[in-house]
């Protein structure tokens, strides 16, 4: 028994020595875009992440790590966001508007089936959509829906939602709400969603895996099963894909590595767009930072450009603002509060700090920020300004900075798309009160085109950099690294989004 | 030694729930609010009550206490806050891995380990004998992280003959396979580990070889082998079995980096994870059993410290007396 598991190892040891002399040999002639339609239609897809869930149920926190597994993969929502952020009906067949904007009638797509196989009805929705607004809801999208006045279901086919205001996002907000079923039970450790997968095992620390779903009512994915390894350490996630345990990585988060994969012919490094924004937020009700010619001048004096160059070499975007190209309302304001450090002497002396300041940044302590804190500090040095850097847990930076407003400044990353609209929230933790910005943010949802929105967010964008509200340092870059064999895959994982089902692997 | 066996028992009984209920403590003591980590921004007041709420850390500390407690007596660890799965099945599966890696990196470390400091102290004088002193010295100062990096490097990324990391999603289903992704992680550990044994084991040795119980051994005719298998390395292992055992307990959770470093599903990411999240019973329910795990370890160290060694069993017996 002994020698034939050693024969079986050697010759598995055989096989993966072949495999990777094959993988080189063949690199040289193998495009990077694989014939269409010549892949293996019953394949695993290896996906690797560092974004493990917390639990099953993105109503109860359970993070970035649910909706990159779980969005439209296993719950679909009445509406889709694409990759590249477009609004398309999903789960709705159609819906209608009525005049004055506050009723919406909308019509289920016929023949979907829930994974447990209730056919889904109107009551369904009814309940996913409450279980967002719940008291109880951990929903990041909550507050998007408080102008819901109430949920009809007049027969299994139609619901009709009516809002107390107009609210031209609506539709586009209920791409984040799951349809789940109404019966389902203990949704934070398992699923009954209506997407083309299903869950298979969810291995706490390790991986989960998701199945292709038979009675799927639309097109059948293009591989047969997904798995999700989740990693600690992006090196390990790196070598992961170095040596084929996974075919993808979801976010690469560790630029040092991309040279290992940039002009190697077995991977492709792929450059998406990215709604994550590095801000140093400012607590604007507190001096010195009430006034904006001391954030201006803050903002003037750090180099985002050398920043962003240092952590992610080529890679990322300067945008000036809290608005990243993808969404309608960007437009480019890295002209606002350029770098200048001479401009930022003027500035400070104008606002009554010749002299300067001194000021603690409150830093959570995982990258980039503590590397970003110190290059902040360093910059903001030659200006006279001496800044403390107080490195602190996410823990901490929630009960500190977000729920008591105890800070001078602080950093953090802000990952969703459409964003820009916090700015009109008095009571947010950056404290940034401009009645006019509010009023604008307030008008722009109400609405009636999405041209007239666009217009009054722009404003409300242009004002905030105006004002130097935050310093906006720069835009994340969207990386996901894939083995050339792999086609199919999202690019831009929009909001943490990766959808699995069209990810091809060449047989 | 009967008598010994049920005092050191109790011992061990009464540890454990002290250990219990200090945790307990402690751990509310420590600043943090576990119900910040089901938190996104964005999040209402509301919702941050309501997150509070769920898990059940608005009750008051006493009511908390008694319903853990009430679960402890049941064999329940909890769930936790953050996944609301069970934490006693999850510690399980956990340990699927932590504990072959610990024990065999501790096999293989002790195997290396007794007869190189053994050879380092007899040969004290030799060339190789520094030698193997000097490198068990170098073994120390090398984190473990960079041996597990330049193990990977070499046999994943360059002699692609073993996996860089990860377990098998069915875990031991296939031994084979499971076996081949702790064969990095075990030799990682294991030379760091037995880097400091050789040390311990070294100096255990060089003092047994200088005492006078083996000189006088020598000198009523034994010859060196014998003198040293009857007199000198029953002597020397005492101390080494005593940091056997407190190398052993380190390792248990220690391997945090290690697993990290191979992506292995361990106990002390698990834990890690929890002191990050203020998850109370993921906490609580990984130190529970791994102060019971060094508990026991202890007492085996103990246990095999005196059957070796009948000086301390008989001071045992007239303490008894």
């Amino acid at each position: 028994m002994n020698r034939k598991t050693t024969s079986l190892i050697g010759a598995a040891v055989l096989a993966l020595a072949l495999a990777a002399c094959g993988g080189t040999g063949s690199s040289g002639s193998a495009g990077s875009t694989p014939a269409a339609g010549a892949f293996n239609k019953d394949a695993t897809i290896q996906i690797g992440s560092l974004y493990e869930p917390q639990n099953l149920d993105n109503t109860a926190g359970g993070g970035q790590g649910v909706t990159e597994a779980f969005n439209g993969n296993v719950y679909e929502g009445l509406f889709k966001l694409t990759d590249d952020g477009k609004v398309e009906n999903l789960l709705a067949k159609d819906y209608k508007v009525s005049a004055d904007g506050l009723t919406y009638t909308l019509t289920l797509r016929d023949g979907v089936k829930f994974h447990s196989g209730k056919p889904l009805t109107s009551a369904d929705v009814k309940y996913s959509i409450e279980k967002v607004t719940a008291p109880d809801s951990q929903s990041a999208r909550k507050s998007s829906f408080d102008m819901i006045k109430k949920i009809e279901t007049p027969d299994d086919q139609t619901v009709v939602v009516t809002l107390s205001s107009k609210s031209i996002s609506f539709v586009y907000n209920l791409s984040y709400i799951w349809i789940i079923n109404d019966q389902a039970k203990s949704l934070t450790t398992s699923e009954d969603g209506t997407g083309p997968y299903t869950l298979g095992t969810w291995k706490r620390g390790s991986t989960l895996s998701l199945e292709r779903f038979a009675g799927y009512w639309g097109t059948p994915p293009t591989n047969k099963e997904v798995v999700f390894h989740y990693f600690t350490d992006a090196t390990a996630l790196n070598n992961a894909l170095l040596t084929n345990a996974v075919d993808v990585v979801t976010s690469e988060q560790s630029p040092d590595a991309l040279a290992q994969f940039d002009g190697n012919s077995n991977y492709k490094v792929n450059n998406g767009h990215s709604t994550t924004k590095l801000l140093l937020a400012f607590n604007d009700r507190k001096a010195p930072f009430d006034k904006p010619l001391v954030r201006k001048a803050v903002t003037s004096a750090i180099d985002n450009k050398k920043l962003l160059n240092s952590i992610w070499g080529d890679y990322g975007t300067l945008i000036g603002s809290m608005v990243p190209p993808t969404d309608p309302w960007y437009e480019d304001l890295t002209k606002v509060n350029p770098y200048d450090p001479a401009l930022a002497k003027k500035e400070l002396t104008d606002a009554g700090y010749a002299n300067g300041f001194s000021f603690t940044l409150d830093t959570p302590n995982y990258d980039p920020h503590p590397t970003a804190a110190t290059f902040i500090k360093s910059e903001l040095a030659k200006v006279g300004i001496t800044v403390n850097i107080n490195i602190i847990t996410a823990d901490q930076w929630y009960t500190k900075v977000y729920k008591n407003h105890d800070f001078a400044a602080t950093m953090q990353e802000h990952v969703n798309d459409r964003d820009v609209v916090w700015y009109g929230d008095p009571t947010f933790y950056w404290g940034y009160d401009n009645p006019q910005v509010t009023d604008w943010v307030k008008q722009a949802e109400q609405s009636d085109t999405t041209d007239e929105q666009t217009a009054l967010l722009k404003t409300v964008n242009e004002q905030i950099a105006a004002d130097a509200a935050s310093d906006w340092l720069y835009l994340y870059p969207q990386i996901v690294v894939a083995s050339s064999s792999l086609s199919g895959y999202p690019l831009n994982g929009l909001n943490s989004q990766f959808y699995a089902y069209g990810i091809k692997k060449t047989a | 030694m009967t008598a010994y066996l049920l005092r050191r028992t109790a011992f061990l009984v009464v540890s454990l729930l002290l250990a219990a209920a200090v945790l307990f403590l402690l751990l509310r003591l420590l600043p943090g609010d576990p119900a910040n980590s089901l938190l996104s921004v964005g999040a209402t007041p509301d919702q941050i009550a309501a997150a509070r709420h769920q898990i059940g850390t608005d009750r008051p500390l006493a009511a908390q206490f008694v319903s853990w407690i009430g679960q402890m007596a049941t064999f329940d660890l909890g769930t936790s806050f953050v996944s609301t799965l069970p934490v006693g099945p999850e510690i399980a599966s956990r340990l699927a891995v932590t504990v072959p890696l610990t024990l065999l990196s501790f096999a293989l470390a002790v195997v290396v380990a007794l007869p190189v400091g053994f050879v380092a102290a007899h040969k004290a004088d030799t060339w190789y004998g520094t030698l193997l002193s000097g490198v068990s010295q170098l073994g120390i100062a090398v984190p473990v992280f960079w041996v597990g990096m330049l193990l990977i490097t070499v046999f994943s990324l360059s002699l692609r003959v073993l996996p860089a990391g990860g377990f098998p999603q069915d875990d031991w289903a296939d031994p084979a396979q499971a076996l081949t992704s702790l064969v990095l992680p075990v030799v990682t550990i294991a030379l760091v580990m037995a880097a400091s044994l050789i040390r311990y084991v070294r100096s255990a040795t060089l003092d047994v070889l200088g005492s006078d119980y083996l000189r006088t051994s020598r000198a009523l005719g034994s010859s060196f082998a014998r003198a040293m298998w009857r007199h000198g390395l029953r002597n020397a292992i005492v101390p080494v079995i005593s940091i056997l055992g407190i190398e052993l307990a380190t390792t248990f959770l220690g391997a945090v980096v290690v697993e990290s470093v191979f992506a292995l599903p361990g106990l002390g990411g698990m834990l890690v994870k929890g002191l990050a999240q203020h998850d109370y019973p993921v906490i609580q329910g990984i130190l529970f059993v791994s102060t019971l795990v060094v508990l026991v370890i202890g007492f085996v160290a103990d246990l095999a410290q005196r059957l070796i060694d009948p000086r301390l069993r008989h001071s045992l017996a007239r303490d008894a007396r």
